[in-house]
């Protein structure tokens, strides 16, 4: 029994990546590249029979050298950005796909749950689909069929169990899909990020379940984003970067360190060399927390826009401005140097820098971009970041975490109320 | 806890999930019933004639067959009704095309599955294959009334007949299973099924009698096992005299099929979640 659930040693997976071939110039190349294809993909295929696997430029590491233990019982969170290794890991311990290098001994039996409603069928009623997908997810038909009104009960669709789930809304949807994957009982659990669909009442629900499962014993490796549920849910955690397995102990540390030492999104864009001709270069844009580049935050922190830029003639009313875009590439808002202060300036020639200070606390939870620009105000654009500034906010702190009810809007300001009891009822 | 009772997974490359692993295929078996089940479920959704299509495949084919081959071409049929003797022959056809070619695009056609949990891939061929067994059932009702309607009853040899149809299933089932992993690389294998089993058909004793075949071609031609299986097929049904060779070749043929798609099958289905 003190044998680790799972053992995993120097765990690697290599991908091969197509070769990106150079672009077409005309009409004419494109249409030769086009008849010639077959040639060209009959001759790859004969030459990946001589390939060997030695190292090649095409090959790329979705994962490399990670190596760690995880005991019975124990509830660890997988964090990192998007390609950081993740899903690749689960896929290789939910055997999907094979490891390039390395082992893995697991002891219990596996289920993995990568998606929410593998194997559903549209034309499938609610109860057939609960044992398909039951089946497809590794439970015998007698377990499903003395779990079925739990699921029922815990999706809330009794109503609707024997209607074509085409015809459920996607929120039912979800939540039967959930609610069977919820039920399955494999000793080890190797879950993605499911709890992100769903409305904020069922993830509150699928929360409490998957507590409730670290609870029975069970060993449960759970990835997600959500920041404060894995806080919440794992004692321990990873941190995954670039293929590597860059640390791995206490959820709350290692989330600390991934929200202070991520740079790796694009938090900071430098210009290389002069660009000519222009009368203010933006030298420099970053986003900042504590003096240092920063592309991760909560919601109760702020965050600043840096701006370093050169004047190179004398300018009269040059503002800097950035736009706050959200993942949609909606603009939030825009905001300039000169706001609050509408004295046309003159700037003289010499470096300067700009800095706008943020606070979060209205933003949901989400990627957000930021466009850097400089110009005159209806006279002309002096010059334009080409690279968007990208940042995350992780949510801990906002109404709709702490209610777990859902909210409309595109942010979401906590405003304290007044409230008074005006006329007592004696 | 005793610890001996845990089951222990290990996860290696080249090295876990190969193998037959036979018992795994036994404790997925459930899975194979609701995939089957599932598909016999949404194949005739939101059609009107529903189950008749079942009916209708081999009933038009087999009229357009006896028009064009029968009448028109005087195809001999071994002194036959034409229509009994080239239905006899689509039965197991129709059963072994389908099945190739459902199997063959079965993979792809459930690759959010591969791509998103374990379970022996295997099932997913098989289990395709299984939704020609509820059709050939269908189908098989028409042959009863053809032979009432024309006197024909089979003999002893019919007793020979499921061996034959298993024979078939093991056949269509390697062919499906090495085009099923052919396809999951090369889309191509989408276009190529279907004429493959245009020749396949013609290379096949079915609109014809094995008998216009020169009696020293005959062991080449059951080199197709499809040759054999169904002219013994069509023997045990329609009480003829039966050819032990040629089922014995053609029988063998389909057995080292079903060998060699497996073969292929395990070999390449460590890629499938990779490269689908």
């Amino acid at each position: 029994m003190n044998d680790p659930a799972m053992r995993v040693e120097n765990l690697g997976k290599r991908y091969r990546i197509g070769s990106v071939n150079e672009r077409n110039k005309t009409f004419r190349e494109a249409v030769t590249d086009k008849i010639t294809a077959p040639w060209r993909s009959m001759k790859n295929v004969f030459r990946k029979q001589a390939d060997t696997g030695e190292e090649r430029s095409d090959h790329i590491w979705a994962l490399k050298d990670v190596s760690f233990e995880v005991k019975h019982g124990e509830v660890v969170g997988i964090i990192g950005r998007n390609g950081a290794g993740k899903s690749t890991l689960l896929k290789i311990l939910s055997r999907i796909t094979e490891p390039t290098e390395g082992r893995v001994v697991m002891r219990g039996r596996v289920g993995s749950l990568l998606e929410v409603g593998t194997g559903f069928h549209s034309e499938l009623t609610g109860e057939e689909n609960i044992y398909l997908s039951g089946t497809i997810l590794g439970m015998r038909s007698n377990e499903v069929s003395r779990k079925f009104d739990e699921i029922v009960a815990f999706a809330e669709v009794e109503k609707f169990i024997y209607t074509p789930v085409k015809h459920y809304s996607s929120g039912m949807y979800m939540r039967l899909a959930f609610a069977v994957a919820a039920h399955l009982e494999p000793e080890i659990l190797v879950v993605d990020e499911v709890l992100s669909v769903g409305d904020a009442q069922f993830q509150k629900k699928c929360l409490g379940k998957m507590e409730l499962v670290g609870r029975e014993g069970r060993t449960v490796l759970f990835v997600s984003h959500n920041m404060s549920a894995i806080i919440s849910l794992c004692q321990r955690g990873m941190l995954l970067e670039n293929g590597r397995l860059e640390a791995m102990g206490d959820m709350h540390k290692v989330v600390t360190r991934y929200l202070s030492s991520g740079t790796a999104l694009n938090g900071n864009f430098t210009r290389q060399g002069n660009s000519g001709g222009k009368k203010l270069e933006i030298k420099q844009a970053s986003i900042e927390k504590n003096g240092k580049i920063c592309t991760l935050y909560y919601n109760s922190e702020s965050m600043v826009v840096r701006i370093t830029y050169a004047v190179l003639t004398r300018l009269t009313g040059a503002q800097i401005a950035i736009e706050l875009l959200t993942e949609s590439q909606e603009c939030l808002f825009s905001t300039t140097n000169l706001d609050g202060d509408y004295e046309k300036r003159e700037l003289d020639p010499g470096s300067y820098v700009a800095e706008c200070p943020i606070d979060l606390q209205m933003f949901r939870q989400g990627t957000y971009y930021i466009r850097v620009t400089s110009s005159i105000p209806n006279r002309e654009m002096l010059d334009t970041v080409d690279d968007l500034l990208v940042f995350e906010v992780y949510d801990d702190s906002s109404p709709l975490l702490k209610l777990g009810q859902n909210r409309h809007g595109i942010i979401l300001p906590l405003i304290r109320w007044r409230h008074t009891l005006n006329l007592p009822l004696t | 806890m005793n610890g001996g009772r845990i089951p222990e997974t290990i996860i290696e490359p080249g090295g876990g999930l190969a193998g037959l692993q036979l018992r795994e295929l036994w404790d997925y078996r459930e899975l194979l019933r609701f995939l089957v089940v599932r598909d016999i479920k949404v194949r005739y959704k939101q059609t009107v004639l529903g189950g008749l299509w079942a009916i209708l495949q081999p009933l038009m084919n087999m009229v357009v067959f006896t028009i064009f081959f029968g009448h028109l071409a005087k195809i001999p049929s071994d002194h036959l009704p034409y229509p009994i003797f080239v239905y006899t022959a689509l039965l197991p056809w129709q059963f072994f095309s389908s099945g190739i070619s459902s199997s063959g695009n079965s993979l792809v056609a459930n690759s959010h599955l591969i791509s998103k949990v374990y379970f022996p891939r295997m099932i997913i061929p098989a289990a395709s294959l299984g939704v020609g067994c509820l059709d050939f059932l269908i189908a098989f009702i028409i042959l009863i009334l053809m032979m009432i309607h024309y006197g024909i009853y089979p003999g002893l040899g019919i007793f020979l007949f499921p061996l034959l149809m298993v024979l078939v299933a093991l056949a269509a089932l390697g062919v499906g299973m090495i085009l099923a992993a052919l396809n999951v690389t090369y889309r191509d294998f989408r276009y190529v099924i279907p004429f493959l089993i245009q020749f396949w058909l013609f290379a096949t004793p079915v609109i014809y009698p094995v008998s216009i075949v020169p009696v020293q071609w005959r062991w080449l031609i059951n080199l197709n096992p499809m040759a054999g299986l169904i002219t013994g097929i069509r023997s045990s049904l329609l009480n003829l005299p039966i050819s032990w060779p040629d089922i014995v070749i053609s029988g063998a043929m389909s057995v080292g099929l079903f060998m060699i798609g497996i073969y292929y099958f395990k070999k390449m289905e460590r890629r499938f979640a990779d490269i689908i």
